[in-house]
């Protein structure tokens, strides 16, 4: 059962992770993100349910799909706002995600899609003492693969140490001479598409409907907070803490968790407002 | 006599980086005071740490004898210690007396009321007027500041800070940005400032600095590398060295 | 440089008089006693349209006026609501005026205490802690079911009627919509003369900009939680409007929904305007009221789309496209 909780800790995590390095990078709040996990999940689905095609291959077409849309949402509409006040962000993104839900809506349909696991995926994995779902096996092996490899991705490549310095100070990093907006598309794109992905892995946790992007909303900027904006560490114990805890709050407490959770984040922002490991203000 | 603003081996460290250092500094009253030293010297961290818009790593700073190292901006603001800033700090979308009158009503003691109209404190009205006329921008008092050509807006700043009638200025680099063709109308206001206020100016315009000065601090890497009266920083070699050097070869 | 020779000065003349009310400004509660007489069947609308441009109004005074970005302005609106349903329902207080003052004093403290804590951050920060606050609030209203009636809400509030002759009517909410407007304007009068006072002034200073404001010696936070507080009252007020008028109150006074709809409505109409919240909220509501119910899913997109353009090209919202045409024809005036 605390497996359970890691693994939707996972789902949390690579959905999120996009969103805590675009907020950091260009301090843009977008609130969209989980329209793009929306998508890409809704893409997997799809393509599995009514083409047939191979889980793995469905959740890479994802990806690049939402990549690619993302990419001509940031160079046509995005960057225009990226002077733009915080309100006009969030009007824009709010705006984004209704849209986005609509577009589901009337191209699918308001119901909840199903997530056919393919037949190794399922089932139980028996390690002699305790027997868990193959599934959150899965996840959090995918997960954590998914993290060390953004890790290295992050402190071996160059443009890895483009996107830190990027976070750490902008402007510094322009006088170095490093092309922020195409960083940010890149990056924009990148982030859209692993959140495409963890849409599309995690369906049968958190679920596919049309209302998914608002529905857990306030999770995805709840875990990118509290792990602290543009570190990929940061959003990964976040959340791990927050999948675990939200899991067992549920099994003892299925009314007071929420309440738990949102308490511990306030007091958590008014302590460090920087999250758990964002850089100091 | 006590100074009226000092400093007391006043130090700042960001990290590894000493902006300020050990600097033991004062202000009389009536003071035409200038800080110049060259780029990175660390002028506008000591203007900061002057107003408490930073607090220092060691150090005191005392207003009128009484520690005010740990007081706040606005409260130091109350006492009588008021700067501008090297980049304007403007109510933007506000017309310039609407600007003149947020300092004044702060002074004054009326910003706090919620039921009576703004227009009807027609002393604070008055007061802005009278100041605008004073710095001669009351022709253009109902312009909003975009309106406005930036040596204008600068003298916008400084009518800001003048109706906090504070005891002490500080104008960091008051003509910073201002195209030479209108730069006689900050000077001009520097010039017809009240005698009684201790005014302390940050800037490289040495033009500027030798007509207005009559004490002149050298600073350098965050340290007082010199003082003296213009004539003595003016013959001072190594001053020339290090600082006005720089300046002939830039023109 | 007599008083005289001020007075003759334009900017001391427009600041002077930019408080005094102008003819126009009588309209909108004219057309608001008119719509009683003339559409007596739709008085339920009326009364929500009226509640929620109180909401709007006080969202305005946080965001337009001070620059506080919430997402979480339901919470004193909820905070009002169950105020009056559990004074109510458990038969403690049931006299509506006397109600409406709690709930405002109420709500006003939480946003007090939750202002003194919150306002110390910024930015995105200060977003999720609204968010947090309000989901917060909602989610303890949901477990303490005893209290608060859970999910299902409290229902059959038994409110007296007002000066114990005017009941409140459950059928055509003729009673409501007077009740409803008068406290409107009341509010609007006091928030009216709030924005034009100095105290109002320095809120825009403060949003304006706010490291000027430190430099000029005011108290910023401390405005900053004043002009909160207030705003938190007169939505927790809005909030027991709204469980008087409806007689019910459920978590949907809590909830995410009504937070982002307020906001929408007030960016809709022009925030930072006192009177964007009436254009946005009669825009929003009637435009909602036909094409909600019919087309779903198409006024979903709709508003999205709307919401992206005015990020994009209109940020003063419909007010704002007014004004810049009205600058617009004052310059081709001009010789």
């Amino acid at each position: 059962m605390l497996l359970g909780g890691l693994a939707a800790g996972m789902v949390l995590f690579i959905v999120s992770v996009g969103l805590s390095v675009t907020m950091g990078l260009m301090g843009f709040v977008n609130l969209a993100h989980g329209g793009f996990a929306m998508i890409g999940g809704y893409v997997v689905v799809l393509l599995m349910n009514r083409l047939g095609v191979p889980f793995i291959v469905a959740l890479a077409i994802g990806f690049i799909v939402v990549a690619a849309i993302s990419v001509v949402f940031e160079r046509l509409l995005y960057s225009r706002l990226y002077r733009a006040t915080e309100l006009d962000q969030v009007l824009f993104t709010i705006g984004l995600v209704f849209v986005m839900i609509a577009g589901i809506t009337l191209l699918v349909g308001p119901e909840t899609q199903p997530l056919n696991l393919p037949s190794w995926m399922q089932g139980q994995v028996d390690l002699g003492f305790v027997t868990y779902r193959t599934y959150s096996i899965v996840l959090i092996v995918v997960g954590v693969i998914i993290m060390l490899g953004l890790w290295l991705g992050f402190e071996r490549t160059r443009m890895g140490a483009q996107i830190r310095a990027a976070v750490d100070n902008r402007r510094m990093a322009e006088s170095l001479g490093i092309n922020i907006t195409r960083l940010f598309t890149i990056t924009f794109a990148f982030g859209s598409g692993m959140a495409a992905f963890g849409g599309g892995i995690g369906a049968e946790f958190l679920g596919l409907d049309p209302q998914y992007p608002l529905k857990y909303l306030v999770m995805f900027l709840i875990v990118v907070a509290v792990g602290g904006l543009g570190r990929v560490t940061g959003v990964f114990y976040a959340a791990l803490i927050i999948g675990v805890l939200d899991f067992i709050l549920k099994k003892y407490f299925p009314q007071g968790g929420t309440v738990f959770i949102y308490a511990m984040t306030i007091l958590l922002l008014l302590w460090r407002p920087q999250g758990l490991f964002g850089r100091a203000p | 006599m006590t100074a009226l603003l000092e400093t007391r081996s006043l130090s700042m460290s960001f990290g590894a980086l000493r902006a300020t250092r050990d600097v033991t500094f004062a202000l009389e009253e009536g003071a035409r005071h200038a800080l110049i030293g060259p780029n990175g010297a660390g002028k506008t961290t000591f203007v900061n740490l002057l107003s408490g818009v930073l607090g220092p790593s060691s150090g005191e700073v005392l207003f009128k004898g009484r520690d005010i190292t740990k007081v706040e901006q606005a409260e130091r603001v109350k006492l009588g210690i008021a700067r501008t800033f090297q980049i304007n700090r403007l109510f933007r979308g506000l017309s310039v007396l609407e600007n003149v009158y947020m300092s004044i009503a702060e002074r004054v003691g009326a910003a706090p009321d919620m039921l009576r109209p703004a227009g009807a404190r027609r002393d604070v009205i008055d007061e802005a007027m009278e100041l605008l006329t004073r710095l001669k921008l009351a022709d253009i008092a109902h312009k909003t500041i975009p309106e406005l050509p930036y040596g204008r807006q600068r003298l916008v700043e400084l009518a800001i800070t003048l109706g906090l009638k504070p005891q002490v200025l500080l104008l960091d680099e008051p003509a910073a940005g201002v195209p030479s063709a209108e730069s006689h109308i900050i000077l001009d206001a520097i010039d017809a400032l009240p005698k009684s206020i201790g005014v302390l100016i940050i800037d490289h315009d040495m033009d500027l600095v030798f007509r207005f000065a009559k004490k002149i601090t050298v600073l350098v890497r965050g340290a007082v590398f010199a003082e003296g009266s213009p004539k003595e920083i003016g013959a001072n070699a190594d001053v020339r060295a290090v600082y006005l050097g720089q300046a002939a070869h830039h023109g | 440089m007599s008083v005289t020779s001020m007075s003759d000065n334009p900017a001391a003349r427009a600041l002077a008089r930019r408080h005094r009310f102008q003819w126009w400004e009588v309209l909108p509660w004219l057309l608001g006693l008119a719509f009683y007489f003339a559409f007596p069947r739709y008085l339920a609308f009326g009364t929500d349209v009226l509640i929620t441009i109180l909401f709007a109004i006080s969202l305005d005074l946080a965001l337009g006026y001070a620059g506080i970005v919430t997402l979480g302005h339901a919470a004193f609106f909820g905070a009002g609501a169950y105020t009056v349903g559990m004074l109510a329902k458990n038969g403690i207080w049931t006299e509506p005026i006397t109600l409406l003052i709690l709930a405002g004093v109420v709500a006003g403290l939480v946003g007090l205490a939750s202002g003194l804590v919150l306002l110390r951050t910024t930015g995105l920060t200060l977003l999720m802690l609204t968010l947090c606050t309000m989901g917060l609030l909602e989610e303890s209203a949901n477990m303490a079911a005893d209290v608060t009636g859970g999910f299902d809400g409290l229902d059959s509030l038994p409110i007296k009627p007002i000066f114990g002759r005017f009941e409140f009517d459950v059928l055509y909410s003729s009673t409501q919509y007077l009740y409803v407007l008068a406290v409107a304007l009341v509010c609007f009068v006091f928030v009216r003369t709030l924005v034009y006072s100095p105290f109002g002034h320095s809120l825009t200073g403060i949003r304006e900009n706010t490291l000027r404001m430190h430099a000029v010696g005011a108290p910023v936070r401390w405005r900053l939680v004043l002009c909160y507080t207030i705003s938190a009252a007169i939505a927790g007020v809005a909030g027991g409007l709204w469980a008087e008028a409806n007689q019910y109150v459920n978590l949907s006074t809590l909830g995410l929904d009504r937070a982002a709809t307020v906001l929408i409505i007030l960016v809709l109409g022009g925030y930072g305007r006192l009177y964007g919240a009436m254009v946005g909220a009669i825009a929003y509501m009637v435009l909602e009221h036909f094409l909600s119910k019919a087309y779903p899913t198409a006024w979903q997109l709709g508003l999205g789309l709307l919401l992206m353009a005015i990020a994009l090209f209109a940020r003063g919202g419909i007010l704002g496209i007014v004004e810049a045409f009205s600058r617009r024809r004052d310059r081709d005036r001009k010789p």
